[in-house]
């Protein structure tokens, strides 16, 4: 099989694993306290990548658009196992999805005019933050692509890309031809952590700047609220060896019990 | 959950490994209705000691964190949570090894045991380091590392076990009650609790605390980079927590602590993050946890490169991941000290703050004791939070010196060095003038001070040799020959000394003479216009200070002390006074000028119409008198062991009062000296004690040779013990040697700075009555001696005149020999320029 | 065009899903005339559920070629552009399902429109905003939405499921859908059922998680621990504090510097609770608690917690899975 190239989008977004906390002018969510990381999904996305890239050569660009700080991102990508980066240099906050999709499907033509052709786009199912679930699938029309939403693990064979989505029913997959895209769903890989050697690696690995040729649009957002927080409940099952059949009795409700 | 009592002995705020090791030994001292209170959950409630690296290096250079961590260490290892790893301080460079060899001299100051090692040996005993990187490495076996969480659950145990303790998690402190100056209680988001003592042990968020109550506990939370790499093929063979022993990159101010099958890389060596209180995360809102901040990798990146150079194969092992990393929140002070004690704002409030995990058990102990007794066991003077001055609390102030304070954590530290942030701050009035004279300012508690005077470099010329002149770059570093060029000039002539830094205060009222009687050693019951240089003792007989009093009216009393030890001083007064006396710090007020030497009395005669002749202005005494139109408070003291006195005027003359005396000393060669001579040359020759440095809470007068003939009638602090003491023989004996020999094998001369062992002449260890190794309290040159001159209590036995022994220094010995063991002067043993006979 | 508001509508088991059912009642709330479109055969359950929630035309697309009979997002798109001309809608509307927000997302990129997912509430109607989720529900944000057809996804069970006052006549049409080559470049292939339980899962893959802390008291305290995981078919995970005293091998270890696991239940026996294991295990759906210590933060995490010795409690466990 040929080597393979894939474009990997990522965001610099809030960490919201703790609690979240809004910026004073209720417009974004705030890192001071959690920090900021890309997306659980957008991990997956760079294990993805440099796995099959791993399996057959070729290389892996990370892409983001963002302001400056959004290069941290960039090189945490590049720490375990991307080769060269793309950063489109734009107040992320003024763009919505459709423009979010344009800025990347220039870059995509702009590379494949100078010669890096992707065979495959990724992005993360949905952003951390504003969680619109769109840029993937516009992005694929820009580029009029197959794109397959939700993907947790991919292989590619002789130009077609095997992707695999999670569903109740079970695993349904996916065979299509490349180029394509495809947005990911954390779950189905389990990404790496970057090593020392990655990270020096990553400081020294290429980053190119570029601006946005679209004007965007923006998104529609008119203000963030937090949700009133949800009561913490803990179900005491009792004390002692007195409380096993109440334990016996959970373990089966939840169905771990054959 | 307990249940929130409304009423407690004493409440202590935190349940990090301070706050645990406080209320241990609270229960073991017999304090009942103890509470305990964590906003967080048990048993990481979140704070520092949450994500602390749990090791201890025992050698520290300062001798009062040396032994609350020695302290520490024991109560760690009764507990069953210390586990012994060994650890080595590694060096890149030559300069770090010297540094490498200045930590062997406190290690031996100790009694520690360490050596140095070369890179060969080193990468015996850590086979994953390169050894080509380092040049070599101070290895001390008995480095280990604790498990904090579990030491203080065992202490919370134990205090619990006693019935002495109430232990209240997920509680948040929302304010102090404080009436007339006095703690009364807590509240809290689960109520109120009535106390009259409140303890914060609050480490990064301590500050918030002190404030609700109007208090000050001067601290910043600022970060200190730590990842963990792994699982590293290299370690995963090995069982249990730890198998290799700790390394610290002091060059590149990082530590390598394997835990496990990962090895955690920690840095002192990114800039000065720091954050204010208010920015900390609550439990909820954090990723991890309140002080676990999210990484900065740009600010690691570097660490990394050159912890990968020291360790290549294990770090560099692609299957050993970054799985954790964090910018973990510390607390750093001003000064690098903790912060413990009462607060001199309010009382029964209590700071337990600014404490790392190697001295928390011992701290816990200390400050359980000083609660207890009035003081602990341990000398703490230089930990204690009364010893800040006002600026010192400032937020600017702990800022600036916290930043700059952060790069020194594992930096080669000068004893000399001084900081160059949070300056000017206190500026003497004579300050223009001392700038014109090219002085050089070393800062004391704020107060830019004149350390030596470039106008005097001609004296250096002038006295060739006699300078004694240091060929060694660090022997001379913040150092300079127009010290004792100064020197000899004011021996021959006469010197003007800039003392506005004292901390000046008096004692008024109808109840005055008590009060000072109570305080002081000396009999206070002394006629108007005595000055009375005296010992401060606490009741177990040993030094809270020593200082002049001069006795101004029947009701009236000025107390004069050092500037770095003067706010403690201060409270140590006020916490004493009786009804009818109070304490009036006047510091700010006061400006003093120093007038000694040969020529002091003809320069005083031609300024003013009073009779200063020795005969009519005795030693000992104070009056007032007029130069010109300057009314003086003149006092005949002096701590350099010449005629002369300290004259005192209000802050806005003292810029006339110099001029004038610069004008009247300059035909007879009279000249400004810097402070290098009073604290230093000047007092060393004469055997003068210094607060802190020989004389502290861990001596007493017998053993510093200061005991008197017979005791004062009246009753006085410490005078129970002082007679209890007189029975005994001292357990060490303050001495002043001279080194007989400077030259080093190289050949160049070295000079001591402070802090070194003294040995035998064959390098034996000497133990004194306490178990204490001898070592140097103060070093300086006697130029008027032409020796170096070292201050060490040594053990009973070799206090004797004429003894032959040997200071370390730098890894080398150099003779030494015993020139006096009490108060005796090396130079004019009569004192008769002491008493103007020239 | 009208105000009417189509939804797309998923079956479960025979009927209209729950979801589906809870966008239909939140579609009544906008005003306008209902209409539901169903990929797939309609039958009488579905016409019945329609009824219930108001529906007064139901939409059935079919594919002569069979090009619906496997999931395509975009043929579902195509399908649904045209149900949306038949009904001439202001308004499309979606459960929040993965499907429901992939179709409405192909919609809205071929129409260049904008769409708002996950949307709990309408705010406003003129101009139309509304109030959705984000960031995995821990925000909340309000969108303008003023484009025609307004483009949105619900948020699984913003409203309750409610029947109409008076049932909708659900009219049952059906079209045939136009499907393109170009929409079946990305189609599902081949499903594959959920495989059964693995006793020997690796822990960051295992459904049943047994941990262990220092409540365990020694290396020989493990044995109720590893026959729980074993009659479970779990794995068994331990504290940094266990593998520190090297009581159990470091591949064992959950927490921020050993795996992160996400097990249907993890039963945590004798463990405090450090934030650093909390951080490994919080993604576990159901977490029972075993401490003596009731206030550890592990039990007041936990959504069932027993205040017990774990070697008291764990025997007691195995005694009653036998006995079941």
């Amino acid at each position: 099989m040929a080597e393979v190239n894939i474009l990997v989008c990522v965001k610099r977004a809030a960490d919201v694993t703790g609690e979240v906390v809004l910026t004073a002018d209720g417009t974004a969510l705030d890192g001071r306290y959690s920090g900021y990381a890309m997306s659980g999904h957008e991990t997956a996305a760079v294990e993805i990548a440099v796995s099959l890239v791993e399996q057959h050569g070729g290389s892996v660009t990370v892409l983001t658009l963002g302001d400056e700080d959004a290069v941290e991102q960039l090189r945490d990508a590049l720490a375990v196992g991307a080769d060269d980066a793309v950063h489109i240099e734009a107040d992320s906050s003024a763009y919505g999805p459709a423009d979010v999709a344009a800025a990347i499907a220039e870059v995509v033509r702009a590379r494949a005019d100078a010669g890096t052709a992707y065979d495959l786009v990724l992005v993360g199912n949905d952003a951390a933050d504003t969680g619109n679930f769109q840029v993937g699938i516009r992005l694929a029309y820009l580029l009029d692509r197959p794109v397959v939403a939700g993907v947790q693990s991919a292989e590619v064979a002789d130009g077609t890309a095997t992707l695999h989505v999670g569903s109740a029913e079970g695993t349904e997959t996916y065979e299509v031809a490349l180029p394509a895209v495809a947005t990911v769903l954390e779950g189905g890989v389990d990404p790496r952590y970057p090593n020392i050697r990655g990270r020096m690696r990553a400081k020294k690995a290429p980053v190119e700047t570029v601006t946005a040729g679209v004007e965007p649009k923006g998104g529609r957002t008119l203000g963030l609220s937090l949700p009133p927080p949800a009561p913490t409940q803990v179900t005491v099952l009792g004390e002692g060896p007195g409380a096993a059949p109440a334990v016996v009795d959970v373990l089966r409700k939840i169905g771990v019990l054959s | 959950m307990a249940e929130l009592p409304d009423r407690a002995s004493v409440v202590v705020i935190g349940a990090g490994i301070v706050g645990n090791s406080l209320v241990h030994h609270l229960a073991e001292l017999g304090w009942t209705d103890i509470v305990q209170l964590d906003k967080g959950p048990l048993p990481n409630p979140g704070g520092s000691t949450g994500h602390a690296s749990n090791f201890i290096f025992p050698v520290d250079h300062n001798r009062e964190i040396a032994e609350i961590t020695l302290d520490s260490m024991r109560q760690y290892k009764e507990m069953g949570v210390f586990t012994e790893s060994g650890g080595i301080e590694v060096a890149r460079t030559e300069e770090r090894m010297e540094e490498l060899r200045r930590r062997m001299s406190s290690s031996r100051a100790r009694g520690v045991e360490s050596r140095m090692v070369t890179p060969q040996e080193v990468a015996e005993m850590v086979p994953f380091l390169e050894p080509s990187v380092i040049v070599g490495g101070f290895y001390t076996p008995s480095v280990g590392v604790v498990d904090s969480l579990r030491a203080g659950t065992i202490m919370r145990e134990r205090a619990m076990a006693r019935n002495a303790l109430t232990v209240v998690a997920n509680v948040e402190v929302t304010d102090l009650l404080v009436e007339d100056g006095h703690v009364r209680g807590v509240e809290t988001t689960g109520g109120t609790i009535h106390a009259d003592t409140v303890v914060i042990a609050c480490g990064v968020w301590s500050p918030r605390l002190a404030q609700m109550a109007g208090a000050h506990i001067p601290l910043t939370p600022a970060v200190h980079q730590m990842i963990s790499v792994g699982p590293c093929t290299a370690l995963a063979e090995k069982p249990g927590e730890i198998s290799f022993p700790i390394i610290r990159d002091m060059d590149t101010f990082c530590y390598e602590r394997q835990h496990g099958s990962d090895m955690e890389v920690g840095s002192y060596g990114h800039r000065a993050i720091l954050h204010d209180v208010d920015e900390i995360p609550s439990n909820e809102q954090a990723k991890l946890s309140p002080t676990e901040m999210p990484f900065t990798s740009d600010d690691f990146d570097p660490q990394l490169e050159q912890a990968l150079e020291l360790m290549p194969e294990l770090l560099g092992d692609e299957k050993a991941e970054m799985r954790y990393a964090i910018n973990g929140l510390l607390s750093l002070t001003p000064d690098g000290f903790p912060i413990v004690g009462e607060t001199p704002e309010v009382k029964g409030l209590w700071s337990a703050a600014a404490i790392w995990i190697k001295e928390g058990p011992g701290m816990g102990r200390a400050i359980a004791e000083w609660m207890t007794h009035g003081q602990p066991e341990i000398d703490l003077h230089q930990s204690d939070v009364s010893r800040f001055h006002p600026h010192q609390r400032t937020r600017a102030h702990v800022r600036s010196r916290a930043g700059e304070g952060f790069i020194k954590t594992y930096g080669i530290v000068h004893p000399g060095e001084q900081w160059s942030g949070s300056r000017p701050v206190r500026l003497a009035p004579m300050h223009a003038s001392q700038k014109e004279l090219g002085a050089v300012f070393f800062e004391a508690s704020g107060w830019e001070r004149p350390q030596w005077y470039e106008s005097n470099a001609p004296l250096v010329e002038k006295f060739g040799d006699a300078v004694m002149p240091r060929e060694h770059e660090w022997d001379s570093r913040w150092w300079s020959p127009i010290i004792n060029a100064e020197h000899l000039q004011m021996r021959e002539a006469g010197g003007i000394v800039d003392l506005t830094a004292f901390v000046v205060f008096d004692v008024l009222g109808p109840q005055a003479l008590e009060a000072v009687d109570r305080v002081i050693v000396a009999n206070a019951d002394v006629p108007v216009g005595k000055v009375l240089y005296t010992p401060v003792l606490d009741e177990r007989g040993v030094f809270r200070s020593d200082l002049t009093v001069m006795r101004l009216a029947h009701d009236h009393f000025r107390v004069v002390t050092g500037s770095s030890h003067g706010m403690q001083d201060l409270k140590w007064w006020t916490d004493r006074m009786p009804e009818g006396a109070v304490c009036v710090d006047v510091t700010s007020a006061v400006s003093t000028v120093g007038l000694w030497g040969p020529q002091a009395a003809a320069v005083l005669g031609s300024l003013t119409a009073a009779d200063v002749s020795p005969g009519a202005f005795a030693f000992g005494t104070c009056r007032q008198i007029e130069i010109g139109n300057l009314p003086v408070l003149a006092s005949r003291i002096s701590y350099v062991g010449e005629h002369g006195w300290e004259l005192h005027v209000p802050m806005e003359m003292g810029a006339a009062l110099w001029d004038r005396l610069l004008e009247a000393g300059r035909p007879l060669g009279v000249v400004p000296v810097g402070i290098g001579v009073y604290t230093t040359t000047g007092r060393m020759e004469k055997g003068y004690r210094a607060y802190g440095t020989e004389l502290d809470a861990d001596r007493t007068p017998a053993e510093a040779g200061m005991a008197r003939a017979r005791l004062k009638d009246a009753d006085f602090i410490g005078k129970e013990a002082l007679v209890a003491q007189g029975a005994d023989a001292p357990r060490a004996v303050l001495c002043t040697l001279t080194v007989d020999d400077h030259t080093s094998t190289s050949g160049t001369k070295r000079y001591m700075l402070g802090g070194e062992p003294i040995l035998t002449r064959d390098g034996g260890e000497l133990v004194d009555g306490h178990g204490n190794h001898a070592y140097v309290t103060s070093a300086a040159s006697a130029p008027s001696l032409g020796r170096h001159v070292l201050m060490a209590y040594l053990p009973p036995d070799q206090a004797s005149v004429g003894n032959e022994l040997a200071v370390s220094y730098m890894e080398e010995l150099y003779p030494v020999t015993v020139g006096s063991v009490d108060a005796t002067p090396l130079f004019d043993p009569e004192n008769t320029r002491l008493k103007g006979r020239y | 065009m009208s105000n009417a508001v189509l939804v797309l509508i998923e079956p479960d088991e025979g009927r209209v899903h729950l979801v589906s059912r809870e966008a239909l009642t939140f579609a009544r709330q906008l005003g306008g005339e209902v209409h539901a479109l169903m990929l797939g055969t309609v039958d009488e359950a579905v016409l019945a559920d329609c009824r219930e929630q108001g529906v007064a035309v139901v939409h059935e697309a079919q594919a002569a070629g069979g090009e619906l009979d496997a999931y395509s997002a975009a043929a579902w798109a195509t399908a649904l552009e045209q149900a949306l001309e038949g009904a001439g809608a202001a308004t499309v509307l979606a459960g929040g399902t993965e499907r429901g927000t992939e179709v409405l997302a192909h919609v809205a990129a071929r129409r260049d429109l904008p769409m708002a997912a996950n949307v709990l509430a309408v705010t406003s109607t003129e101009p139309l905003e509304v109030e959705r989720q984000v960031a995995g529900g821990a925000v909340l944000e309000r969108m303008r939405l003023d484009a025609t057809p307004a483009v949105l996804t619900m948020a699984g069970h913003a409203v309750e499921a409610v029947a109409a006052a008076s049932p909708g006549a659900a009219e049952h049409r059906t079209f045939e859908a136009r499907v393109t080559p170009a929409d079946l470049r990305a189609r599902v292939q081949r499903v594959q059922a959920r495989g059964g339980g693995d006793s020997s899962a690796a822990l960051s893959a295992a459904r049943v998680v047994v941990g262990a802390g220092r409540g365990a008291g020694s290396a020989d305290g493990f044995a109720d621990v590893d026959a729980l995981a074993q009659r479970l078919g779990g794995a068994v995970g331990v504290s940094r504090a266990v593998t520190s005293l090297g009581w159990r091998p470091h591949h064992e270890q959950v927490g921020q510097t050993g795996s992160r696991i996400a097990p249907d239940v993890y039963i945590a026996c004798g463990i405090s609770g450090a934030i650093q294991h909390w951080a490994g295990v919080s993604s576990s759906k159901t977490i029972i608690a075993i401490n003596t210590d009731a206030d550890a933060p592990m039990m007041t995490k936990a959504d069932y917690a027993v205040v017990g010795d774990m070697h008291e409690v764990l025997p007691a466990i195995l005694e009653e899975l036998d006995r079941a």
